[in-house]
């Protein structure tokens, strides 16, 4: 667990507790990209207790977060500058907001937490500011009973809570609302890049090799001269849906995510068909449109995991109808183009 | 970002304004400012922006509000079918997740 972020150690009336630097290293910088693109993302942590950010007293505020190194990244470069207690809690290493969806970002773990590493002993006031996407997880009447601690839900956004400090502890309107602005969305995307995992590599191998047979027989050279175009055409599928349907969120005019997929899928598709990357045929061309906006819906229709105003209800009815839909499509897709290597129409 | 709304009508969040003392809890804990207060008590005014993730119903101090809260999420609701149990974004099994 890299823990080059702490500087020190602070001599308390609850033991030695560690100093933390509020700045980003180049380190620090690196991984959180490495974590934006999947790689050692659910082993980003650190170790949950209480760390000293400048140099805190008995009446210094107490921040709450999640064990997620990016979380804790964001909030200890949030409070550079101000004298503070962080209290990290164990959320597996899971964000603050799916662990709250979860069930670890909750109220058993704060009560938990604030009861071993005696939270009590550190300050003489008795409250603790916690990011507000952690109420999903966390009753903060249930803390306050058990704890005596008053809980108090600060912004949305680590970025925000000077302001919800000189504010006298209140968040603006705007700082409790989530937004889902280009930039975020962006930055979920690569995570969804590798949802397919090894079959990114299997599915197109298989689509290659069967691509060189053809009616009169099996054919190497056509797998050089044209089977690649298959290739082109799945991952052109796949990333319609992950990619483009995600980026381009906001203008695609349906509400649906699987529409939004099919249409950034057929669009695609339509570009290829005039690249002539589709086939020859008509059943050839009509099954790469089924195969490619099947897989681009459903891949459009998993980013309602990462969007931030997708309710479950809302999901369940999508899918009822779109999942069966995108299954026939790719099947149907799937044989009618298996069809055509072996048969001549 | 108004846009940025999904399904209409489809959202389980019910309050019971006989119970609601006015604390402003929800209106606080929402993410998506889907209540406000009138004549001292919480009411839905945005009820199609709601995202069911029960910040508001965990947070009420006398139990006001109800609704079914869960992931939002495709795949977890794949996890939920595959495993048979309520839509999961569970990963144990050491897959991607949220």
């Amino acid at each position: 667990m890299d823990a080059s972020f702490i500087t020190g150690h602070l001599q308390t009336s609850a033991g030695p507790v560690p100093q933390i630097s509020t700045t980003w290293s180049r380190r620090d910088r690196w991984n959180t990209v490495k974590t934006r693109w999947s790689v050692g993302r659910m082993s980003y942590r650190v170790l949950p207790g209480p760390y000293a950010v400048g140099a805190p007293d008995h009446a210094s505020r107490v921040f709450v977060t999640g064990n997620y190194k990016l979380s804790f990244d964001h909030l200890r470069r949030a409070l550079s500058g101000i004298d503070a207690w962080i209290l990290v809690i164990d959320t597996k290493g899971i964000n603050v907001w799916c662990a709250a969806g979860k069930g670890t970002f909750s109220t058993k773990e704060v009560v938990r937490r604030i009861r071993i590493h005696h939270l009590g002993e550190l300050v003489d006031h008795r409250k603790i500011i916690l990011p507000q996407l952690g109420a999903t997880g966390v009753a903060a009447h249930e803390v306050k009973k058990m704890t005596g601690f008053s809980v108090i839900y600060g912004p949305v956004k680590a970025a925000h809570i000077k302001a919800f400090l000189d504010d006298g502890l209140k968040a603006s309107d705007a700082m409790r609302r989530v937004t889902f602005p280009t930039a975020d969305r962006l930055k979920l995307i690569p995570v969804d890049i590798f949802y397919g995992k090894y079959y990114l590599l299997i599915v197109p191998a298989i689509f290659l090799m069967l691509s060189g047979f053809t009616p009169g027989g099996y054919s190497v050279d056509l797998v050089f001269s044209s089977g690649w175009k298959t290739t082109v055409n799945l991952f052109a599928g796949y990333l319609a849906g992950c990619v483009l349907a995600p980026a381009l969120l906001p203008w695609i005019p349906f509400r649906r995510f699987a529409l939004k997929g099919l249409a950034t899928g057929w669009l695609v598709a339509l570009v290829l068909a005039t690249l002539h990357f589709l086939g020859a045929g008509a059943t050839e061309i009509i099954a790469w449109f089924l195969m490619i906006g099947g897989l681009s819906s459903f891949m459009a229709m998993n980013f309602t995991g990462s969007s931030t105003f997708t309710s479950l209800s809302g999901v369940q009815k999508e899918m009822k109808t779109a999942l069966p839909v995108q299954i026939a499509m790719v099947s149907v897709g799937l044989a009618g183009w298996i069809f055509t290597r072996f048969f001549a129409l | 970002m108004n846009n940025l709304i999904y399904l209409p009508g489809v959202v389980t969040l019910a309050l019971d304004v006989e119970k609601c003392n006015g604390c402003r809890m929800c209106m606080i804990v929402c993410p998506h400012a889907v209540f406000e207060m009138e004549n001292k008590r919480a009411v839905i005014r945005r009820k199609d922006f709601c995202m069911e993730c029960g910040a508001c119903a965990k947070n009420c101090p006398e139990g006001a509000i109800a609704v079914k809260s869960g992931v939002g999420c495709a795949a977890g609701i794949i996890n939920g079918i595959l495993r048979g149990t309520e839509p999961t974004c569970d990963c144990d099994s050491g897959g991607t997740c949220c």
